[in-house]
């Protein structure tokens, strides 16, 4: 507060941008330190390159035993020392997985797990930025990641060792362990959900008994951010792993597949924080529609349900996903579909919000979404008529008038007996409409 | 797809297709009912009370509720409004005998996905559960929550974790043992969803529960939530604890509570201690004095020391509730000895929402503590805590001042707080000084007139030229409320001079403060002196060259003409007005204009 001059307040109030500036705090510690308060001093190891051969595992045992110590990064003054013999020997570590072969004995897995979960497994602290704005404020960092990176980053070197043996890791990697890593995709640190995101996809891949807990319980998660929280920061990350694991899906997909598809992916469109994760999502649901095109109907209904209201910057988003929906359709799919769906676009090209408006009439720049509006012109054309002709005369923005020409240029082109059958009915309307409004 | 209710089957057989006109206007209601503007539908739904009126309690039964119940695919806006008009539908299906007919669309509203439509749902149900016979709850309502626990899907689950307590009490023993036994299910199942859900309902259920099934059956799974693997159960089952520890005897907690409250309170998730930090008043009256002294005193103490400082500031926003509920014979001394020393190093903490929780509340000890303790122990943290750099800290101790003013006596209190008064009074932040302002009346009636002039008075006089209008405004009433304290003289003697001092003031926002101060004053001040020392000034003003100005001086004439006597209305106010009357500003002419006809003088 004091930091803030006189000179920069305006009636005593500060400014919003002072405000937020004072407020950012560049780090933020862990919620594990209560306990700790009189560590021992740590003292250096010899270095494991320079150990004969044959004490090489047994130091190696020792330097991950002495990495279990941790240390409060938000405090900078003290344990420097210890805290830079932590460093280097967490560094000797990732080196001596990553090079080394035969290093990965039965008795070394206990050893590194141990290691590994008492490091990074911790309480996240509380937000400090409960209304985080991703495009505006700059995410807390973790105060412990000069040592919380080189753990990641040992465990994923660990896990890529071509020696290492799943069989002799899931006892250690388990359930426990595996739920433990998701609370972990919490973490305001985009560094650390990285590494997470990275983690986690190769244990699911190592380890096939793990895989149905694993996807059950990023369902979990996902369902709590839908209809409890609104809050969860690792939901793209999760999501991009999902959409690998989708891509692997054997066919016919099972039920339980599909059901995530409808009660949890589709439903997430309708969170409040949609534009952090919206890419990853929309890739989910298109992989899912190239495995199984049986589900377009009850996507492409999933999406118009919860399709926005008044929220202009979503709606744009949804528009972007039906196209790259549409461009995977197949014909059939796409004649299910039309009407409903091409309700929803004449009502998006009529909006007063010229991005929307925008992005719904670059369809008509899409070849493929081209020839199947031409295949079904005159479902089409009825639809889109009524509104592509009021907004040729009646939008403010003189983009969206000249993007509608080219629009309804098309169209007549594709079937000008309906268009102009369309254009004479549509002013016969709108003439008794007048009628009737000037008798009144 | 099971969880929408249903999808647009068949056409009902409904009212106004046989041709009977009596029920056109509901016809079109029902016909809006399918509407494809959800608006439309919505307003229809709404409606549903009158659409059931109109058709007669058999039809409602007959062919309205299948219809919702079957026909129905809807927003979840719509649903909603379902869910809560069905719970009013009693007497429009034929009363208590008929209320069952209720459970099918509630029972499907209960399954979908949103949950405010489920909660609503599940709030109808639980109020139509009190309409049931108890013969009617064991055929018709307990199959339902049954069905609900043992749905394939988590929402279905979750919705009947709030049915078990409205229906056990009214059943036979053996649905009750089957009642109990879904319940147990519930708080195992492992969607977490589902055992919040569950862990969220477990005190209500225990209430329900005979004394024996709550020790054999409540405690096993209150055990069990408070050392699940997901933080937001645990956390659940603190709320819990409390209604648990209201039930059972003395002689019990210590064995069957207190271990998990103990836990509890250390877990290494800080929402679960925030949770025991945010309930501690209850979970102390809940304990009992003596576990209060052996268990309590020492994990407030660590709530109070935290890491997290959102655990510090919903235990420091205790502290006060926490030593006022303490057993009266030893309170002093634990308050003394181990509360004392935590709340002092929290007035110095990092965290300025701990701070400000801790301001909130610390006025409140003095109370508790006596005379002499507060002057020795919590004046210095008051003090400290007058002078911390967060507005909000510092408004809260201002607020809070008349709990130590009962204890320690005014001119105490003045005589410790006052230099921070005084230079509060030039805080930055205007709501800080207006708070200031706002004790000024009561300061001056305990201090007495010679020490207000001395040591306050030019305070009062300053923030008539603040820079705030919201102060100046504040600082004019308080003027007022002056001057009925010390009387006309002393304000003739003192503030009058001053105020129509401002009058020349080069800044115009001053000589309206004038006007303002005079509009407030010269009822309090009476005839004489707003005749002969405030009208002239007022009329002189009225030359003013903003317009502002000019306008002020109409209502300020307004407002002072009941005082004064006729002769001054006639003679110097009329004139005045009339003059501004025909001013060129269209606002100074209203104004004037509105003077002469209030004031009678046209």
């Amino acid at each position: 507060m004091s930091a803030i001059s006189a000179s920069e307040k305006v009636d005593g109030f500060t400014r919003k941008s002072m405000r937020k500036a004072q407020k950012q705090k560049k780090s933020q510690g862990s919620s594990q330190f209560r306990t700790q308060s009189s560590l021992v001093e740590l003292s250096p190891l010899p270095q494991l390159k320079d150990a004969p051969s044959t004490e090489q595992q047994d130091l190696f045992t020792q330097k991950l035993q002495q990495c279990c110590m941790l240390f409060d990064f938000m405090d900078t003054v003290t344990d420097l020392k210890s805290k830079e013999i932590k460093r280097a020997a967490l560094n000797e570590l990732v080196d001596y997985v990553s090079t080394n072969r035969g290093v990965l004995t039965e008795a070394a897995y206990p050893e590194i797990i141990n290691m590994i979960s008492t490091n990074i497994f911790r309480t996240l602290p509380p937000s400090e930025n409960p209304d985080f704005d991703p495009e505006e404020d700059e995410p807390t960092l973790e105060a412990s990641w000069p040592h919380t990176q080189l753990v990641y980053e040992f465990l994923l070197r660990f896990l890529e060792n071509p020696d290492f043996q799943p069989s002799m890791a899931k006892r250690y990697i388990d359930q426990k362990f595996v739920l433990q890593l998701l609370e972990l995709f919490d973490s305001e640190d985009p560094r650390e959900r990285d590494f997470l995101k990275t983690i986690l996809h190769r244990i699911y891949g190592k380890f096939l008994g793990l895989r149905a807990f694993i996807r059950k319980q990023i369902n979990n998660n996902f369902l709590r951010f839908i209809y409890e929280t609104d809050h969860f920061n690792g939901v793209a990350e999760l999501l991009e792993i999902l959409g690998s694991i989708i891509n692997g899906f054997a066919l016919p997909l099972k039920a339980e597949h599909k059901q995530f598809l409808m009660k949890v992916l589709i439903p997430m469109h309708t969170a409040k924080s949609l534009a952090l994760f919206h890419a990853q999502l929309a890739y989910c649901i298109v992989q899912f529609l190239e495995k199984d095109p049986t589900l377009t109907e009850p996507v492409i209904r999933g999406l118009l349900k919860f399709w926005p209201k008044t929220c202009s910057q979503k709606e744009v988003m949804f528009l972007g996903e039906i196209e790259e929906i549409l461009d995977v359709i197949e014909p059939t799919q796409f004649k299910k579909v039309q009407e409903p769906l091409f309700k929803q676009i004449s009502k998006c090209v009529a909006n007063p919000h010229f991005q929307v408006a925008e992005r719904a009439l670059y369809f008509w720049n899409n070849e493929y979404i081209l020839s199947l509006i031409e295949e079904n012109i005159d479902k089409v054309l009825p639809i889109m008529f009524g509104s592509l002709y009021r907004i040729s005369k009646e939008h403010w923005n003189p983009t969206i008038v000249a993007l509608v020409y080219n629009v309804l240029k098309t169209l007549m082109e594709m079937n000008s007996v309906l268009f102009d059958e369309l254009t004479s009915s549509y002013k016969a309307e709108r003439q008794s409409r007048d009628r009737e409004a000037g008798q009144r | 797809a099971p969880w929408r209710i249903g999808i647009r089957t068949a056409e009902p057989k409904m009212a106004g297709a046989d041709g009977d006109d009596s029920l056109y206007p509901i016809a079109v209601l029902i016909d809006e009912l399918r509407n494809e503007d959800v608006q439309l539908r919505l307003n229809s739904i709404k409606k549903l009370s009158t659409i059931a009126l109109a058709l007669g309690v058999e039809r409602t039964r007959t062919e309205l509720l299948p219809f919702l119940t079957d026909t129905i695919y809807d927003e979840d806006e719509v649903l909603l409004a379902l869910a809560e008009q069905l719970g009013n539908f009693t007497m429009l299906v034929g009363g208590p005998e008929y209320v069952h007919c209720l459970l099918p669309p509630l029972e499907s509203l209960a399954t979908v996905e949103e949950t405010v439509v489920r909660d609503k749902a599940v709030e109808s149900l639980r109020k139509i559960s009190q309409e049931h016979s108890p013969v009617d709850l064991e055929v018709h309502f307990e199959p339902l929550v049954k069905r609900l626990a043992s749905g394939d899907w988590f929402t279905s689950r979750t919705s009947a974790c709030g049915l078990f307590s409205v229906c056990y009490p009214r059943v036979s023993s053996t649905v009750k043992a089957e009642i109990r036994q879904h319940f147990r299910t519930l708080c195992s199942d492992d969607t977490p969803m589902v055992r919040r859900a569950a862990a969220s309902k477990l005190g209500e259920f225990a209430k329900v529960l005979e004394l024996d099934y709550v020790k054999s059956d409540i405690i096993p799974l209150f055990t069990a939530l408070a050392s699940d693997e997901q933080d937001s159960v645990r956390l659940l089952a603190v709320e819990a604890c409390v209604s648990i520890a209201t039930l059972l005897p003395q002689e019990d907690l210590e064995t069957l509570v207190m271990p998990t409250l103990r836990q509890a309170a250390e877990d290494k998730s800080w929402r679960v201690r925030y949770m025991v930090a945010d309930k501690f008043s209850e979970l102390q009256k809940a304990v009992g004095p003596e576990i209060t002294k052996n268990d309590l005193v020492p994990a407030f103490q660590n709530l109070l020391k935290d890491c997290e400082a959102e655990v510090r500031a919903a235990a420091a926003n205790k502290v006060k509730e926490f030593c006022e509920n303490l057993p009266e014979d030893g309170r002093e001394t634990i308050i003394m000895t181990h509360i004392l020393p935590c709340v002092k190093e929290l007035v110095s903490d990092t965290n300025q929402h701990v701070k400000s929780a801790l301001a909130s509340v610390i006025m409140g000890l003095s109370t508790i503590l006596g005379k002499d303790n507060t002057i020795e122990h919590l004046l210095p943290l008051f003090l400290a805590q007058l002078k911390d750099e967060c507005p909000e800290v510092r408004l809260n101790i201002i607020s809070n001042l008349d709990c130590v003013n009962e204890v320690i006596g005014i001119r105490q209190l003045s005589q410790s707080l006052l230099p921070a008064i005084v230079e509060l009074a030039e805080d930055a932040k205007w709501r800080v000084r207006l708070a200031i302002i706002e004790y000024m009346p009561l300061l001056a009636g305990q201090l007495g007139v010679e020490f207000f002039d001395e040591k306050l008075n030019s305070l009062c006089m300053a923030w008539l030229v603040d820079h705030v209008y919201a102060i100046r405004e504040a600082a004019t009433c308080n003027l007022m409320k002056l001057v009925e304290k010390f009387g006309a003289e002393w304000a003739q003697n003192t503030i009058v001079p001053k105020v129509l001092g401002m009058a020349n003031d080069p800044n115009y926002l001053h000589r309206m403060t004038t006007l303002f101060c005079i509009n407030a004053l010269s009822e309090a001040c009476g005839q004489e002196i707003t005749t002969k020392h405030m009208l002239p000034v007022v009329l002189k003003m009225s030359n003013d060259q903003v317009a502002n100005v000019r306008f002020n001086v109409a209502k300020c004439l307004q407002k002072i003409g009941p005082v004064l006597d006729n002769n001054a209305l006639q003679t110097e106010v009329k004139p005045v007005l009339e003059k501004l009357a025909a001013d060129q500003d269209m606002d100074v002419k209203y104004f004037a204009q509105e003077a002469i006809s209030v004031l009678a003088l046209a």
